[in-house]
């Protein structure tokens, strides 16, 4: 793992009233992923903003590359590839024409953007659309040209928002391996992403992100901890059972359980692993309740994130 | 910046490249001009009182070629908004091109475009009964006069689309203001039939200037004089040209789709 090539220090961005961004802190050593996660109106993108020179900060600094951003926004331009949440493709001209456009504002020659152009196109399995105006390309034939474009200059920084935002699932898992490939030759990526599996599938190390304020970041797998380790799980039959199995965990663990009332799945952290989990299973033999499903499981980072925040990621829509 | 020329001149290529792929687009942009040249040369032509010597439909065809070149505004807003709103303008300010070759680009496409439109409508004037009696360098001149009023217009049209930042909101702001700012002028009628107070905003109004300039040119003395409409006229659209550009360029370097 290398130095941090980018790195923000107390950035802040107001509009108006609002603050959008709150002193948000990040650093990303070089060849990582950092994954930045939050709901809505977090301030992701106004972060990403920031970083990539397309909005003053209102207070701290950002260094990308090397770069001040404020001070060296051309220098920060040359060196990063951004991909936004729309794809900012020209629809009317064909993905090849998109492409040498970019690469000629990049200041390549004419014929080193059109090589570029076909290099990508073939990459991003765009080269039998290659010819037709993007306008009738899938989105997620779009979404790649957005991203094929921002790579037009093989950058070594490369920021997505909200890469997978309004893909089907089958664009989506596309994506990932394209991020894949890029993480492999050894680019530094930030991403955001409302998706808490695709932080936990893409990303090294994730900054949790809420009200402009980073208030957590970590790995994976150090962000799950922080929110009480494993968890035992089970459903009862019937929805009825459900208080007399809760009050039975209660009695075991000494923690209230988190109930889902739809499916009658209960579930509650708990300290001892399977002894913990022989414990609860024993309990409900003992009262008659036949429960399913019965296993210990990892939390989500959606449980990370209503630990945090004390509320769910997808509640969070407030204006952007 | 050594690249102005280079990113300007990509960014009218990705314009007029559109043209022949939204090619209704095109064709109706041409229906309007036209059919203001038929109406106004059939409908008013006869009716409105010229002061003696001068000749009703040369006097009014003038006047719609000028104000068709000032709708010039209505393209580049609408497009420049279009562009915010799909995120393309953070793509170009992501890139290390130049700051103003987005907005050169497309007011050199817009040159273009328009300059084709101000070919067809003096072709069908010609058709119906306008005639150049300035002489070569007059028309030529007065073509001239065009291209500066596209451009002028054009840069007020790229600061309003970089403002108002949504297509359909562009397209009107683009729009409205010129209908009364073309006729309080002297695009259609002589000054003398207004009443004293429009005829002193009218006098000093840019169109009446730059009507004044092209009649001068197309038309020529002894009715209509080239100098120094044409001097006034020149200075006001560079004056469009200078501020408007100024203030286009500083939204573009603030622009933020939301």
């Amino acid at each position: 793992m290398g130095e941090d090539v980018i790195v923000a220090e107390g950035l802040v961005k107001r509009f108006g009233k609002v603050d959008a961004v709150n002193g948000v802190d990040l650093s990303v050593p070089a060849g990582t992923v950092m994954g930045v996660l939050g709901p809505n109106g977090a301030g992701k993108t106004t972060t990403v903003r920031m970083l990539t020179t397309l909005l003053r900060p209102d207070g701290g600094r950002a260094v990308v590359g090397g770069h001040d951003v404020v001070a060296e926004p051309d220098a920060v331009r040359t060196i990063i590839g951004l991909s936004g949440q729309y794809a900012a493709v020209d629809e009317y001209l064909t993905g090849r024409e998109n492409l040498a456009m970019f690469g000629r504002l990049y200041h390549l020659s004419k014929r080193d953007a059109s090589a570029r152009a076909d290099e990508l196109l073939e990459r991003f399995r765009l080269d039998e659309a290659a010819d037709r105006p993007a306008k009738t390309y899938s989105g997620g034939m779009r979404r790649r040209l957005d991203l094929a474009a921002a790579l037009v200059v093989r950058p070594r920084i490369i920021f997505l928002d909200e890469p997978t935002t309004g893909l089907d699932p089958r664009g989506r898992m596309g994506m990932w391996e394209v991020i894949r490939d890029l993480v492999r030759d050894g680019a530094t990526l930030l991403l955001t992403t409302q998706y808490l599996e695709e932080a936990d599938e893409l990303a090294d190390e994730i900054a949790i992100i809420d009200h402009g304020r980073v208030i957590a970041r970590g790995t994976s797998d150090q962000l799950k901890a922080q929110v009480g380790g494993e968890r035992v799980q089970f459903t009862v039959p019937s929805p009825a059972l459900v208080p007399k199995a809760s009050a039975a965990v209660l009695d075991v663990t000494g923690e209230t359980p988190e109930i889902d009332t739809e499916t009658s799945t209960v579930s509650a952290p708990v300290r001892e692993g399977t002894r913990s989990l022989v414990a609860v299973v024993n309990a409900l033999d003992r009262l008659g309740i036949e429960a399913h499903d019965v296993g210990l499981r990892r939390p989500t980072l959606d449980e990370v994130f209503l630990a945090l925040t004390g509320r769910k990621a997808e509640d969070g829509a407030v204006e952007r | 910046m050594s690249y102005v020329l280079s990113d300007s001149w990509e960014m009218t290529k990705r314009q007029l490249r559109q043209i022949p792929r939204i090619p209704e687009l095109f064709f109706f942009s041409l229906i309007q001009p036209v059919m203001f040249v038929l109406l106004f040369r059939y409908v008013f032509g006869g009716a409105i009182k010229m002061p003696p010597g001068v000749d009703a439909v040369q006097y009014i065809m003038v006047g719609i070629f000028a104000q068709s070149m000032t709708f010039a505004t209505a393209g580049i807003s609408t497009g420049l908004a279009d562009d915010m709103q799909k995120g393309l303008i953070d793509r170009f300010r992501s890139l290390p091109m130049a700051r103003s070759a987005v907005l050169i680009g497309r007011m050199g496409s817009d040159l273009v475009r328009n300059m084709f439109v101000a070919v067809v409508m003096v072709l069908v004037g010609l058709l119906v009964g306008f005639r150049f009696s300035g002489g070569f360098w007059g028309a030529v001149g007065g073509f001239g006069m065009f291209a500066m009023t596209i451009l002028a217009f054009a840069s007020i049209g790229a600061w309003i689309g970089l403002s108002v930042r949504n297509a359909e909101a562009a397209n009107i702001a683009g729009m409205v203001w010129l209908f009364p700012l073309t006729f309080t002028s002297n695009a259609f009628v002589p000054l003398q039939t207004m009443p004293g107070w429009l005829r002193a905003w009218a006098e000093v109004n840019p169109i009446t200037k730059i009507v004044d300039a092209t009649r001068g040119l197309f038309i020529g003395p002894p009715v209509f004089k080239v100098a120094p409409a044409v001097w006034e006229a020149l200075a006001w659209c560079v004056g469009l040209i200078a501020v408007f550009g100024f203030l286009a360029v500083r939204q573009y370097q603030r622009a933020s789709s939301r």
